[in-house]
């Protein structure tokens, strides 16, 4: 018999109708598997008993016949969703000892549907980095490492956690978070499928905010399959969030089984940055051609002001974070430094012994771009691009359907090999303009690297057309198969 | 624009973090890096241009003004650092 934990949500679905194996036997594996990979890192906090008990309730269900579509289904959950009375810290220690007293919107849709909780997963500290370096919990490892080589990667970030567990099958799949790239840059680099929404498809209640304009959540999962069983289950419309939309929500599994036959695929050429990485070309290339052989119209387009998403997006991020870290005060909740004889001396010891140094290098920088005198150089000029660059996409979407990118410039890397931010910064150079025109983008695994790392492919819809970017990502999966990280720990 | 060492002080202390002034410098020229890659902006032509308010369009949501929740005073001092009878403790801001 094939191990539990190496099923997919659908086939694990399947075998829990079946009564192949029990819910509880099912999250006995995981919380089995997780005991043993400790040394990745992905989990800051793991909930066995509380597992155990949603599982027994799960197995209960079932056995009536009863059942949400997660029904039994065990999942990691990014520690920057709140859960009831469970670690939520979104990895910083700023927020030390907090745990509260109510669910996520997001969270709270999955528990409707069955699944089951198996712990809080790493990220990093306030979903600031690309590498998982950030957080206060420590560097999460991918499980994924070069050919002939021991050497500890990185998952990339901000959900480094989330797509560690969800390689190693530490869980089923996982929730994750993308202000720009967060999701898509963690699952290329651990060769699992991850999609950032229409902003406005998920609710962002119960989620630690950190720039409220562009975080949106989304899943990371195995295969594309049960990426749209879990944004299906996600989304939903929120009195609780005002930005969440009040869309339909598909059926994405049904999109599954169209195929592509004429779906016009946009190839934007600005995203040949300089120097173009020669396997990430080729892959580029080879993306391409999959889709055509399968029906859909190549068509060459153009995105003007793509070179000035990143650098826009160093403004508008930071700003936001500034003002919604603000509340972090040592005052309602969190840690409040010792040495703190008045108020003013309180809040600015709690706010340098709480944030790690990237939060502080951007809370800085944001500060500085909103202060007097600077405010329309940068803030409401970075907002002008962003119009300039939605405009670009608008404009696209009379010509393509979808548009195909690599998902990064490069293949993991190993802890400590960037130390410049802004070239850590870089590694969001193609998802980061998604979130600033709001629009879902989808990574999907489409090869390996010359030293047999995973590498991604990024599909960008229109907005709320999520199903579309399943379709054609299926149809990606389906030529380029699945890759599963070889167990070493 | 650069960002000299006393505007880097200025900075830290409007967002109310404690920096040690050793790394002053540092802070300095890592700012001073980031914001000169951001400069890149100034190339682009957004004459004309309205800033963005909101990535999809849609109508601003209305609802009934009336009270939906409230009576939360405990469970809001769950996670206070310090508190009693539901205030929140801080240090004395008044002589």
């Amino acid at each position: 018999m094939t191990s539990l934990t190496s099923l997919t949500i659908a086939a694990a679905r399947d075998g829990l109708r079946r009564k192949d194996f029990s819910a509880l036997e099912l999250t006995d594996a995981y919380l089995a598997a997780i005991e043993k990979a400790r040394v990745l890192n992905a989990y800051i906090v793991e909930t066995p008993d509380q597992a155990r008990a949603m599982a027994k309730a799960s197995g209960a269900r079932l056995a009536k016949g009863e059942g949400g579509p997660l029904e039994g289904i065990p999942l990691g959950i990014k520690d920057l969703f709140a859960t009831k009375g469970v670690h939520t810290q979104a990895a910083s220690h700023v927020l030390d000892g907090f745990k509260p007293t109510y669910e996520s919107t997001v969270t709270a849709n999955l528990w409707r549907d069955g699944a089951v909780m198996l712990g809080k997963l790493n990220m990093d500290e306030f979903a600031m980095g690309s590498s998982n370096e950030t957080s206060y919990y420590g560097n999460v490892i991918n499980p994924w490492r070069r050919r002939n080589s021991n050497a500890a990667l990185v998952p990339g970030g901000s959900s480094g956690g989330s797509a560690s567990a969800v390689a190693a099958h530490l869980c089923a799949a996982a929730t994750a978070t993308d202000t720009g790239g967060s999701i898509r840059q963690p699952a290329a680099f651990t060769g699992t499928v991850g999609i950032k929404p229409t902003y406005g498809r998920c609710s962002r209640w119960g989620i630690v905010a950190f720039a409220s304009s562009l975080d949106q959540a989304g899943p990371i999962a195995r295969d594309v399959r049960d990426a749209a069983i879990m944004l299906k289950s996600m989304a939903s419309v929120d009195p609780k969030d005002t930005t969440s939309a009040d869309v339909a929500v598909p059926d994405y599994e049904a999109a599954l089984g169209r195929g592509i036959k004429g779906l016009r695929v946009g190839i934007p050429r600005e995203y040949r940055v300089d120097p173009m990485p020669p396997e990430i070309d080729a892959l580029w290339a080879r993306g391409a051609a999959w889709l055509k052989e399968q029906g859909a119209e190549i068509v060459d387009i153009s995105l003007p002001h793509t070179k000035y998403a990143l650098p826009a997006y160093y403004i508008v991020a930071p700003a936001e974070a500034s003002s919604n870290l603000a509340r972090y005060d040592g005052v309602r909740y969190g840690l409040r430094a010792r040495d703190a004889s008045e108020t003013v001396a309180m809040y600015e010891n709690t706010r340098s012994q709480g944030f790690g140094r990237e939060v502080q290098r951007r809370i800085l920088i944001g500060t500085y771009v909103l202060s007097a005198g600077y405010y329309d150089a940068y803030y409401v000029r970075a907002q002008k691009v962003r119009t300039l660059i939605k405009r670009d996409f608008d404009e696209a979407w009379g010509r393509v359907d979808v548009v195909l990118t690599p998902a990064t410039p490069t293949p993991a890397f190993a802890p400590g090999e960037i130390t410049d931010p802004v070239q850590m910064y870089l590694n969001d150079i193609f998802t980061v303009t998604v979130n600033m025109a709001g629009l879902p983008g989808i990574a999907v695994p489409a090869g390996m690297s010359e030293e047999g790392l995973p590498l991604g492919l990024q599909l960008i819809g229109k907005p709320f057309d999520e199903a579309t970017l399943f379709q054609a990502a299926a149809a990606i999966e389906r030529a380029a198969g699945s890759f599963t990280a070889k167990p070493w720990w | 624009m650069s960002v000299d060492q006393d505007t880097v002080r200025r900075v830290a202390r409007l967002a109310r973090i404690r920096i040690d002034e050793a790394d002053v410098p540092k802070l300095a020229g890592e700012l001073n890096s980031i914001l000169r890659w951001i400069e890149q902006l100034n190339e682009v032509d957004v004459a004309g241009v309205e800033p963005l308010t909101s990535v999809i369009t849609m109508k601003m949501k209305m609802r009934k003004d009336e009270v939906t929740d409230g009576n939360r005073a405990a469970e809001i001092m769950t996670n206070a650092p310090a508190s009693e009878d539901n205030f929140f403790i801080v240090p004395k801001v008044v002589e």
